[in-house]
């Protein structure tokens, strides 16, 4: 409790979710990810091709779409050391996940308080991490075909089908995750942008973490 | 095909009608390699080099009589030199003319995500356009020919254009016309099979090559560049060439079935998210007395 105290802000109307640092990490992950879901859905289908031409054309996003994937990749791994205790997965997310029907339809006086990372968020995060070693490894494969000799054609067959499947994966995961970053829960967008939330929002969404920030009884704090 | 324009449609003081007015033309072109008459001159990667405007590269020598170990992205057309050991001990050296097989249905084609990178004409010549091409290699990846060549300081993909430039100028390819056996023929994919039947039937009838026969494989619907084989049932022997060659399954499932799944996914991803905003609209919070600015 004091330590998060002692590094993040917390005034009487606002309490800080996120440091700079995490926002800055946040940002550089977000670009090069983008970057990449953006190119690799050019290379994937010719009807989104027209993202690459608008990035640069097919050669520089193609020649782009690696490095920032290795970007991407360090990128994940530095918020996995920043956040992987806030992400760790507990008794309580598995009960907000099963019970995720009640979440999903705004019903959320039926959810139990969250820590500063609900159970969605966690599954988020734990897809993108294990997505990124995924892409990763498959990528390194499709980034030099031309090392890998042709009695093992094999091995970049299966890559190329690898890569694409966690692909679209990651991309099921972002599509959600900034739908419910913009759209389904207002406030949050700001929070990764300026830093700050509403006590409001804090006890509305993530009680355990509210309560834990401002040390506070949830019912009489407001 | 180019030269279809000048087909004469109408003479001036002629008696009946235009010569060949209904025949229908065959545009399908073919090269046959008959590797039986093969002597290993290497005159065709000679031709292949000077029609295409490429220095001679840097080779390495492999104790073989094979030029260099393999096709490079400035070298489209090798002669691979293999020994080979029948079962009855007889020893023979066989030449084959490696290079681009020009598929009826281009792996390269199908893998290949960059608009115009690859184009396959209507008399069916595969060819590559380096101006579109992206270098990304996925062609390399989708041809069950090991054919296509990566070059790296230009990031571009090269291989054998069947001379595209030439047999559009009405001419043949480069290496045809260097050919000092004959085992070199170019026509319409038609003649070629007729020419090659012709020739395996003499080889079962004259010679000891009593397996011979006619490569043309129909995993790949067919190809645009035939062999007649001394062996057909080992075209392994010379040098990698595969039996049964298919596009890969995993590249047809990537380009099929998971391309499919794929777009569904990503549209119904879409859909469902506007839907559920609609239908339950953005998250409230639950406000104390007084009010905060978020």
């Amino acid at each position: 409790m004091s330590t998060a105290a002692a590094t993040h802000y917390v005034s009487p109307d606002s309490i800080q979710r996120y440091t700079f640092h995490e926002r800055v990490m946040h940002w550089l992950n977000a670009i090069a990810y983008v970057y990449c879901m953006a190119t690799g859905l050019a290379f994937y289908t010719p009807h989104l091709f027209w993202l690459a031409v608008i990035l640069g054309g097919g050669p520089t996003s193609r020649f782009f779409h690696p490095i920032l994937g290795i970007g991407f990749f360090i990128a994940m791994i530095w918020m996995h050391v920043v956040w992987r205790r806030d992400v760790e997965f507990t008794e309580t997310d598995r009960r907000f996940l099963s019970d995720v029907k009640d979440y999903a339809t705004n019903r959320d006086d039926r959810v139990p308080p969250q820590e500063k990372y609900n159970g969605g968020q966690k599954l988020y995060y734990w897809l993108m991490y294990y997505g990124a070693f995924l892409l990763l490894f498959s990528g390194l494969f499709l980034w030099f075909p031309e090392y890998i000799s042709f009695s093992l054609a094999w091995v970049r067959h299966l890559m190329i089908v690898l890569h694409e499947i966690a692909a679209l994966i990651t991309i099921g995961g972002f599509i959600v995750h900034v739908y419910m970053s913009v759209w389904l829960v207002p406030g949050s967008t700001d929070a990764m942008i300026h830093g700050f939330v509403s006590r409001a929002w804090a006890r509305t969404h993530h009680r355990l973490w509210y309560i834990r920030m401002t040390g506070g009884d949830p019912a009489s704090k407001g | 095909m180019s030269n279809s324009v000048l087909e004469i449609k109408a003479i001036s003081g002629h008696a009946g009608p235009v010569p060949g007015r209904d025949a229908s033309r065959d545009y399908d072109v073919c090269k046959l390699i008959d590797v039986t008459t093969c002597i290993g001159c290497k005159a065709c990667e000679v031709a292949c080099l000077e029609w295409n405007g490429y220095p001679f590269r840097e080779t390495l020598f492999d104790n073989t009589y094979q030029t260099m170990p393999d096709l490079a992205w400035n070298y489209y057309n090798l002669i691979r030199f293999n020994e080979h050991v029948a079962e009855d001990g007889t020893f023979s050296w066989l030449m084959r003319k490696d290079g681009c097989m020009h598929c009826a249905d281009p792996g390269c084609l199908l893998a290949c995500p960059a608009d115009g990178a690859i184009v396959q004409y209507q008399n069916g010549i595969v060819d590559f356009n380096q101006d579109n091409c992206i270098g990304c290699q996925y062609c390399v990846t989708g041809c069950p020919f090991n054919i296509p060549k990566f070059n790296h300081e230009t990031k571009k993909v090269h291989k054998c254009t069947l001379c595209s430039d030439r047999v559009g100028a009405g001419l043949e390819p480069a290496c045809i016309k260097a050919c000092p056996t004959g085992c070199l023929h170019f026509g319409s994919k038609d003649d070629m099979k007729d020419l090659a039947d012709k020739r395996v039937k003499q080889l079962h009838e004259h010679t000891s090559h009593k397996s011979a026969g006619v490569y043309d494989p129909s995993g790949v619907g067919g190809t645009h560049v035939i062999y007649v084989l001394h062996d057909i049932e080992n075209p392994q022997y010379y040098g990698g060439l595969p039996k049964d060659p298919q596009i890969p399954l995993m590249v047809r499932i990537w380009k099929g079935p998971l391309k499919w799944l794929g777009n569904f996914a990503l549209v119904a991803g879409l859909v469902t998210a506007a839907t559920h905003f609609v239908r339950f609209g953005p998250k409230k919070v639950e406000e104390p007395k007084k009010e905060e600015v978020v």
